[in-house]
């Protein structure tokens, strides 16, 4: 699946942040570390602010300061503050003759949507900081009955 | 029959808690607190579980209790798999449960770290699990023991 820009950038931040909920950062180091734009990862940091995910700390020595419960607070949490990842119900009724098709497919997508959201909703920031910290990603993986391995 | 205490780290608060393989005299204990957890008395499916995973096989099969002073706080329980569609011999855990008022105090964490220490004594090297899609309490709980999504997609099909 792919997000949108501000989802990702928000993603970005707070899990950035809720690494270190004690240190402050601002827009442009946060920025500058992803190689996104400073401006626009501004503005999500001011939806972050808004939903309490971050605070904002004016002054010399500022920035931004994770607030939120990493150990409750889920990716699905951050990511509806930006967009609907969930099932498209209000697709326009399908044309009586090709009805069964359609639906067929939406069926399928349904599925992937469901698995796609049962995800994002069981993995908390705090969950997701130890998977980063692992990188289960380069290690060993087993697809199936014929083994491959992964390199780092 | 052998009372093996498993290794699981601690956390605070709960040292006096013993987590060890179960016996027949904690089946009684394992139906009520499943009972309170779900709603449902269950007693004839927990018997015929601790004769099938706590009794027998024992080399593969672990029916693991956590408690103090002779009452059952949780329990998890899980068999060494193999070859089912090409599946290498993997640790299955296929239920966990928890008081629900001594939840999020790192009891399960302990149970799950108790199974997986079963596992790798019995000689495989990953453990896997099946979770219902809507059950984000359960999903989140094996995510956070550091679970992903394995190689197998769970399917079904409904006889009309």
């Amino acid at each position: 699946m792919r997000l949108q820009k501000a989802t990702s950038f928000a993603l970005y931040a707070v899990l950035e942040l809720a690494a270190d909920p004690a240190r402050q950062i601002t827009a442009v180091e946060i920025a500058e570390k992803y190689g996104i734009s400073a401006h626009h990862l501004a503005k999500v940091l001011r939806d972050l602010g808004r939903a309490g995910l971050v605070d904002a700390v004016r002054g010399v020595g500022g920035g931004y300061r994770f607030a939120g419960n990493a150990k409750r607070l889920t990716l699905m949490d951050v990511i509806r503050l930006f967009e609907d990842i969930s099932a498209d119900t209000t697709e326009p009724a399908p044309p009586a003759a090709g009805e069964d098709i359609a639906r067929g497919l939406s069926f399928v997508l349904a599925e992937l949507d469901s698995q796609t959201a049962a995800t994002l909703r069981s993995i908390s920031l705090s969950t997701m900081l130890k998977l980063i910290a692992r990188r289960p990603w380069a290690v060993e993986v087993e697809p199936g009955p014929t083994r491959r391995v992964a390199r780092r | 029959m052998a009372r093996r205490t498993v290794k699981a780290p601690r956390t605070e608060g709960d040292a006096e808690m013993e987590i060890r393989t179960a016996t027949a005299a904690d089946v009684p204990g394992v139906i009520a607190l499943d009972e309170e957890v779900t709603g449902l008395l269950k007693p004839d499916y927990w018997q015929d579980m601790f004769e099938r995973y706590g009794a027998r096989r024992r080399e593969s099969r672990f029916f693991l209790v956590a408690g103090a002073a002779g009452r059952i706080d949780g329990f998890i329980i899980g068999e060494v798999r193999a070859w089912e569609f090409g599946s290498s011999p993997s640790g299955w855990i296929f239920a966990v449960q928890v008081r629900s008022r001594l939840r999020v105090h790192g009891l399960g964490s302990r149970l799950f770290a108790a199974v997986c220490d079963c596992f790798r004594d019995a000689g495989v090297d990953r453990v896997r699990t099946m979770v219902a899609r809507d059950n984000t309490v359960i999903h989140s709980f094996f995510r956070s023991q550091g679970m992903t999504a394995g190689p197998f997609i769970e399917l079904e099909m409904r006889f009309d």
